[in-house]
C-alpha cells in the first residue's frame, strides 16, 4: 500500500480500497462492495447519530464505489447534510459527491441550492470557491435560475478575492453555456471587460474565457474588449520569458492566456487602424519567434510555443485581410508539413485547409501539393491521411484538378473504410466542378464506381446521369464508355444502373458500330439482369422499353423477355407491374405514340449539385466552403453550369422512377399554411408551404448572384470629380464615441443633421438609386470666427476601398463665421460591405487644430431596391434560403413605443418593399428587396414580428449572402 | 470536455463538463477507451471522434484524455494535460497510479482547482498548489487525531 500522503484521515477508506484491489475475481469484488454497501446503509439508518467525520468517510466510500462503475441509490441526503458542516473537509467531500453524482434530482436541488446560497453569502473565500465549483459542475437550469443573477455581482464586486473572481467568471461561463437566456446582460459587462487589465494573470485568463463566449452572442456589448485584449497580448508577447514568473510555461510567456486572447479577437473583424497596427506587430512577433532556435529541447516548450502560433495563424486566416501575414503563415505551415512531430504535421494540414480558401494565400498553399500528396500516400496514421485528403480537396482548382483527382482515386483503392464514402463524394465534386472536357468527368465517375462501387451513393450516380442528359456533347462518349465498362465480367451494380440508364437514352449514338449494335447492347445488359437487385432490375426494364423505341429490331426479343413468366408473374409488385405495363405499351401503342412517350429525357433543371449538399450534411455547414465561397471562378458557372450555388431543397428525382416521365408532375403549390394565425410568434415559414422548384424560372434569378445590369446612370455623370483624397488610415483619429448612434439615426432616413457641437453643424441630404448614390454634406460654421484649413475627407477603413467607391469634391479651405459650405459626394457600391466609410473633418479654429471623425451614413441598405411579390413567391424564396448561415435572427426589447404606422415607415425607409397579405398574422411585417451592388445582387427577405404584450420584437432576415443577413439584422434591430 | 485516466480498460478518474446521462456517459467512456487503446505509439495525439476532437497522452500506465470542441486549440490542451500531471506529481511527489487510486478525492480536488466548467482556472502551478495546501491545512486543523482502533470502529 502506498504511503498515503498529506492531510489524510480516512484510514477506513484506504483499507476498503485495499480490500477491493486484493479481490481475485469480479465476483469477490462485488461481494466485498455489497458488504460495504450494507454496512454503510445500516450506519446511515442506525439509531446512533453519525458524527460528521463518519458521514464524510461513508460518503467518500460511496463515491469510490460509484466511480468503480456501480450504481449508488442512497447517501445523497447524507452528502447534502455535509454541505452545511462547518468543517472544510466535510463540506468539500459533500460537494464532490454532489458534483459527481447529482444530475438534477429536483427535490435535492432545492436543498443543495440552499447550502450553496449560504456558502456564497459566507464571505469565506474557500467556501465560496466550493459553492461556485458545485454550481459549475452541476450547471443545471435550476441552478442557473437560482444563481445566474447573483454571480455577476460576486464577479465584479470590489472586495472579491482574486481566486473567487476566477471561479465566479468560469462559473458564470458554464451557466451561460447551458442557459444563456438566464444570464442577464447589464452594467456588470463593462466591468468584466476591464478585468482584462487586471494585475492577476489568473483572473485575466478566467475573464478572457468568459468574455470570448459572451462576445460571440453579444459582440456589440463587448467590443471594447478588442483594444484591451490587443494591448494585453502585446505585453505578453514582448515580455522576457522570466517576466511573468509562474505564468511562464517552459520559457513561453503565458501560453494559455495568449491562446485565449487570440481566440477572443476572432470574435471580431480586424480592429481600427491604430489597434490594428499593434495587433499586426504582435502577430509578426509570434511568427518571428517560430523561426528562433528553441529555448528548450522539451516538447512542452515547442508545444506551448506552437499552440500560440497556430492560434495566431487562425486569427490571421479569420481576418483574411493582410496578404503578407497570410503568406508568412502559409510558409510556416509549409515547414511544419515535413516536421518530424506527427502532431505538427496533422495541425499544419488542418490549418492549411482554411488558408486554401483565402484568395491571398490560395496560390501559396498550392505550392505544397507534392508534400500533401506524399502525406496521403505515406502517413501511417489514418487521421493524418484524412487531413491530407481534406487539404487536397480544399486546394483544388482548375490548374491542378486532374492531378488531385487522380491521386485521390489512387488513394481510394487502399483507403480506410471509414473515409471512403467521403473521398468518393469529394472526387465526384471536384471532377464535376473542374471538368474542362466532360469525357474526363465521365471517365472519373466510372472509375469511382469501378474502384469503390459500394461507397458510391445514389447522389453520385444520379449526378452523372443528370450531367450526361444535359450535355449532348458528351452523350456519345458516355454511351461508348459505359458500354466498354460493362464488358468487365464482374462489374458493380452501380455501373449496371448507370450503364442501363445511359444506353436506354443514348445507346443509339453507338449503335452504328457493329461491335455495339442494338442486339449486342441488349444482351450485354441482360446478362447482368439476374444478378441485380430489384431496384436495378426495375431500371433495366425501363431501359428495355426504351430500346423498343430506339431500336425497333429488338422489339421481339424484348417482348419475349417481358412476357416470360419470371417477369409477368414476378413476386415483386414493382417488377411485375413494369413488365405488364411495358409489354402492353409496346403492343398497343402506335410507333408515334411510343416515340412520344419514350422520348429522350428533357434536361434536368440546373441546381446545386446534390453531392455537394450531401457532403455538407456529412461535414456540417462550411464543409464545401472551399468550393462555393471566396474564389469562385467566374468562368466556372458557364462551363460547369451544373454547380449552382443556389441551395435547393428538392430531392433528386430517382431515374428509375421517372424514366418514362409517366409519373405525375409535382403537385401545384399548396397554399401557405395558415394555421396558428392567432399564435403571435408562430413560424409559419417553416411549414410545408413552398413547392419544390421546377427549374430555372425567371424569378429564380432573384436569389442568385447575377451579373449586374448596366447602370442606368454611368459614372460619367459625375462631372469632374476630384479623386477621393485618402489620407491613409493612420492619419485620422477613431470615430467619436457617438458615431454609431449618429449613424443609426440615418439607417432609415436620408436627410437630417448628422452632427452638431458648439462650433460646427453637419447636415446631410442624400439620394440613392440602384448601386449609386449622391450625398450633399452641409458644413455650417456656428461661430463668428473663420475656420481655416478646413478639410473634410472620406476614408475607407479596411477592405472598404474595394467595396465602396466614394468620390468627393474639395471644398473651400476657409469657412467664414456663420457661413455654410456644401460638399458633394458621389458613391458607388461595388459589392456588399459591412462598415461605413469614415468622414474626417479637420480645421483650425482660433489657432487650435480641431479634428473630428464621424461615420458617414452610408449603410448597405441604402442600395436596396424594393421588390413586390405575391405570398406564394415569397414563401418559395423564403424556403430556398433555408441554410442556417443565410438566416439571421434577433429577438430584442422595444426601445420605442410599438406603433404599427411608425414601424411601417421605418421599414419603408430601410428600403425594402412591405408585402401585405403574406404573413397570416396581420400584426407581422414582411418585406423583400434586392441589394444592388456593382458586382452582385443580393436578394433579401425580412420578417418582423412584434409582441406587444412582451414589448419585444423578433426580426428574421434571410439573404443569399451570409454576412449581409447578419449585418442587415443588426442595423434594423436598432431602429425599433 | 471530459478527462479520464484509462489503464487496461480501467477508468481511474472522470470529469464531465457537459450534462450527460449516466447511460450515455458509460457508453462514451467505453467507446473512447476502445478508440484510444487501439492507437499505436508515435501516432498523432489528436483524433476526431463523434463531433469532438480527442486529445490524449500516455504517462506510464495511464492515458489522459480530453475531448474538446472543433475550434479548440489542440496543442494547448495537450499541455493542459501535462500541467495537470505536473500538479499531481508535485503534490504526491513522483505520482504513480496507486496515488490516484487511493487518493482519488485529492486528484479531483486538484483537477477542480485547475479546471472549472472545462476551462482553465489558473495556469500557475504555485497558485493551484497553494490553494490545495491551504485546504490541507484546514483539514489538519479541524481533525483531532484518532487511534487506529477508533478508526476501525472497535473503540
Amino acid at each position: 500500500m502506498p504511503a498515503v500522503s498529506k492531510g489524510d484521515g480516512m484510514r477506513g477508506l484506504a483499507v476498503f480500497i485495499s480490500d477491493i484491489r486484493n479481490c481475485k475475481s469480479k465476483e469477490a469484488e462485488i461481494k466485498r462492495i455489497n458488504k460495504e454497501l450494507a454496512n454503510i446503509r445500516s450506519k446511515f439508518k442506525g439509531d446512533k447519530a453519525l458524527d460528521g467525520y463518519s458521514k464524510k468517510k461513508y460518503v467518500c466510500k460511496l463515491l469510490f464505489i460509484f466511480l468503480l462503475g456501480h450504481d449508488i441509490d442512497f447517501g445523497h441526503m447524507e452528502a447534502v447534510n455535509l454541505l452545511s458542516s462547518n468543517r472544510y473537509t466535510e463540506k468539500q467531500i459533500g460537494y464532490l459527491f454532489i458534483s459527481v453524482l447529482v444530475n438534477s434530482n429536483s427535490e435535492l436541488i432545492r436543498l443543495i441550492n440552499n447550502a450553496i446560497k449560504n456558502d456564497l453569502a459566507s464571505r469565506n473565500p474557500t467556501f465560496m470557491g466550493l459553492a461556485l465549483h458545485c454550481i459549475a459542475s452541476v450547471g443545471s437550469r435550476e441552478m442557473a435560475e437560482a444563481f445566474a443573477g447573483e454571480i455577476p455581482k460576486v464577479l465584479v464586486a470590489g472586495d472579491t478575492m482574486d481566486s473567487v473572481k476566477q471561479s465566479a467568471a468560469l462559473c458564470l461561463l458554464r451557466l451561460y453555456r447551458t442557459s444563456p437566456d438566464l444570464v442577464p446582460m447589464g452594467d456588470w459587462t463593462s466591468r468584466v471587460v476591464h478585468l482584462l487589465n487586471d494585475q492577476h494573470l489568473g483572473v485575466v485568463t478566467a475573464a478572457t474565457s468568459l468574455i470570448t463566449t459572451l462576445a460571440q452572442k453579444n459582440p456589440e456589448e463587448f467590443k471594447t474588449s478588442v483594444s484591451l485584449a490587443v494591448s494585453r497580448l502585446s505585453r505578453i508577447v514582448t515580455s522576457a520569458s522570466t517576466d511573468l514568473q509562474d505564468y511562464t510555461y517552459y520559457f513561453v510567456p503565458a501560453p494559455w492566456l495568449s491562446v485565449k486572447l487570440l481566440r477572443l479577437l476572432q470574435c471580431y473583424p480586424p480592429p481600427d487602424p491604430a489597434v490594428r497596427g499593434r495587433l499586426t506587430e504582435c502577430l509578426e512577433t509570434i511568427l518571428n519567434k517560430a523561426q528562433e532556435p528553441p529555448k528548450s529541447k522539451k516538447v512542452q516548450h515547442s508545444n506551448a510555443k506552437n499552440a500560440v502560433l497556430f492560434e495566431a495563424i487562425s486569427l490571421i486566416i479569420h481576418h483574411d485581410s493582410e496578404p503578407n501575414l497570410l503568406v508568412r503563415a502559409c510558409n510556416q505551415l509549409g515547414q511544419f508539413l515535413q516536421h518530424r512531430e506527427t502532431n505538427l504535421r496533422y495541425l499544419a494540414l488542418e490549418s492549411m485547409c482554411t488558408l486554401a480558401s483565402s484568395e491571398f494565400s490560395h496560390e501559396a498553399v498550392k505550392t505544397h501539393i507534392d508534400t500533401v500528396i506524399n502525406a496521403l500516400k505515406t502517413e501511417r496514421d489514418v487521421s493524418v491521411r484524412q487531413r491530407a485528403a481534406d487539404l487536397l480537396y480544399a486546394m483544388c482548382d482548375r490548374s491542378n484538378a486532374k492531378q488531385i483527382v487522380s491521386e485521390m482515386l489512387r488513394y481510394l483503392e487502399t483507403a480506410d473504410y471509414a473515409i471512403r464514402e467521403e473521398i468518393v463524394l469529394k472526387v465526384a465534386i471536384l471532377a464535376e466542378k473542374y471538368a474542362v472536357d466532360y469525357s474526363w468527368y465521365v471517365d472519373t465517375i466510372l472509375n469511382l464506381i469501378r474502384i469503390a462501387g459500394d461507397y458510391v451513393s445514389e447522389e453520385v450516380w444520379y449526378r452523372v446521369l443528370q450531367i450526361v442528359t444535359n450535355r449532348d456533347d458528351v452523350q456519345g462518349y458516355a454511351a461508348k464508355t459505359v458500354f466498354e465498362a460493362l464488358q468487365a465480367p464482374a462489374c458493380h451494380e452501380n455501373m449496371v444502373k448507370v450503364g442501363g440508364y445511359i444506353l436506354g437514352e443514348f445507346g443509339n449514338l453507338i449503335a452504328g458500330d457493329p461491335r455495339s449494335s442494338p442486339p449486342v447492347q441488349f444482351s450485354l445488359l441482360h446478362s447482368k439482369f439476374h444478378l441485380c437487385s430489384v431496384a436495378t432490375r426495375a431500371l433495366l426494364l425501363s431501359t428495355y422499353i426504351k430500346f423498343i423505341n430506339l431500336f425497333p429490331e429488338t422489339k421481339a426479343t424484348i417482348q419475349a423477355v417481358l412476357r416470360a413468366g419470371s417477369q409477368l408473374r414476378n413476386a415483386d409488385v414493382e417488377l411485375q407491374q413494369r413488365a405488364v405495363e411495358y409489354l402492353t405499351l409496346s403492343s398497343v401503342a402506335s410507333t408515334d405514340v411510343l416515340a412520344t412517350v419514350l422520348e429522350e429525357m428533357p434536361p434536368f433543371p440546373e441546381r446545386e449539385s446534390s453531392i455537394l449538399a450531401k457532403l455538407k450534411r456529412k461535414k456540417g455547414p462550411g464543409a464545401g466552403s472551399a468550393l462555393d465561397d471566396g474564389r469562385r471562378d467566374p468562368s466556372s458557372n458557364d462551363i460547369n453550369g451544373g454547380v449552382e450555388p443556389t441551395p435547393s431543397t428538392v430531392s433528386t428525382p430517382s431515374p428509375s422512377a421517372d424514366l418514362l416521365g409517366l409519373r405525375a408532375a409535382p403537385p401545384p403549390a399548396a397554399p401557405p399554411a395558415s394555421a396558428g394565425a392567432g399564435n403571435l410568434l408562430v413560424d409559419v415559414f417553416d411549414g410545408p408551404a413552398a413547392q419544390p422548384s421546377l427549374g430555372p424560372t425567371p424569378e429564380e434569378a432573384f436569389l442568385s448572384e447575377l451579373e449586374p445590369p448596366a447602370p442606368e446612370s454611368p459614372m460619367a455623370l459625375l462631372a469632374d470629380p476630384a479623386p477621393a483624397a485618402d489620407p491613409g488610415p493612420e492619419d485620422i483619429g477613431p470615430p467619436i464615441p457617438e458615431a454609431d448612434e449618429l449613424l443609426n439615426k440615418f439607417v432609415c432616413k436620408n436627410n437630417g443633421v448628422l452632427f452638431e457641437n458648439q462650433l460646427l453643424q453637419i447636415g446631410v441630404k442624400s439620394e440613392f438609386r440602384q448601386n449609386l448614390g449622391r450625398m450633399y454634406l452641409f458644413y455650417g460654421n456656428k461661430t463668428s470666427v473663420q475656420f481655416q484649413n478646413f478639410s473634410p475627407t472620406v476614408v475607407h477603413p479596411g477592405d472598404l476601398q474595394t467595396q465602396l467607391a466614394v468620390q468627393t469634391k474639395r471644398v473651400a479651405a476657409q469657412v467664414d463665421g456663420g457661413a455654410q459650405v456644401q460638399q458633394v459626394l458621389n458613391i458607388e457600391c461595388l459589392r456588399d460591405f459591412l462598415t461605413p466609410p469614415l468622414l474626417s473633418v479637420r480645421f483650425r479654429y482660433g489657432g487650435t487644430p480641431q479634428a473630428l471623425t464621424l461615420k458617414l451614413p452610408v449603410t448597405i441598405n441604402k442600395f436596396f431596391q424594393p421588390t413586390e411579390m405575391a405570398a406564394q413567391d415569397f414563401f418559395q424564396r423564403w424556403k430556398q434560403l433555408s441554410l442556417p448561415q443565410q438566416e439571421a435572427q434577433k429577438i430584442f426589447k422595444a426601445n420605442h413605443p410599438m406603433d404599427a404606422e411608425v414601424t411601417k415607415a421605418k421599414l419603408l425607409g430601410f428600403g425594402s418593399a412591405l408585402l401585405d397579405n403574406v404573413d397570416p398574422n396581420p400584426e407581422n411585417f414582411v418585406g423583400a428587396g434586392i441589394i444592388q451592388t456593382k458586382a452582385l445582387q443580393v436578394g433579401c427577405l425580412l420578417r418582423l414580428e412584434p409582441n406587444a404584450q412582451a414589448q419585444m420584437y423578433r426580426l428574421t432576415l434571410r439573404t443569399s449572402k451570409e454576412p449581409v443577413s447578419r449585418h442587415l439584422c443588426e442595423l434594423l434591430a436598432q431602429q425599433f | 470536455m471530459s478527462l479520464g485516466n484509462i489503464r487496461q480498460g480501467k477508468l481511474r478518474l472522470q470529469k464531465w463538463y457537459l450534462a450527460t446521462s449516466d447511460k450515455e456517459r458509460k457508453k462514451m467512456v467505453r467507446e473512447l477507451m476502445q478508440v484510444v487503446l487501439a492507437r499505436k505509439p508515435k501516432m498523432c495525439s489528436f483524433l476526431e471522434w463523434r463531433d469532438l476532437k480527442v486529445v490524449y497522452k500516455r504517462y506510464a500506465s495511464l492515458y489522459f484524455c480530453c475531448a474538446i470542441e472543433g475550434q479548440d486549440n489542440e496543442l494547448i490542451t495537450l499541455e493542459l494535460i501535462h500541467r495537470y500531471v505536473e500538479l499531481l506529481d508535485k503534490y504526491f511527489g513522483s505520482v504513480c497510479e496507486l496515488d490516484i487510486i487511493f487518493n482519488f478525492e485529492k486528484a479531483y480536488f486538484i483537477l477542480d482547482e485547475f479546471l472549472m466548467g472545462g476551462d482553465v482556472q489558473d495556469t500557475s502551478k504555485k497558485s493551484v498548489l497553494k490553494a490545495i495546501e491551504q485546504a490541507d491545512l484546514l483539514q489538519e486543523e479541524d481533525e483531532s487525531p484518532r487511534s487506529v482502533l477508533e478508526e476501525m470502529g472497535l473503540a
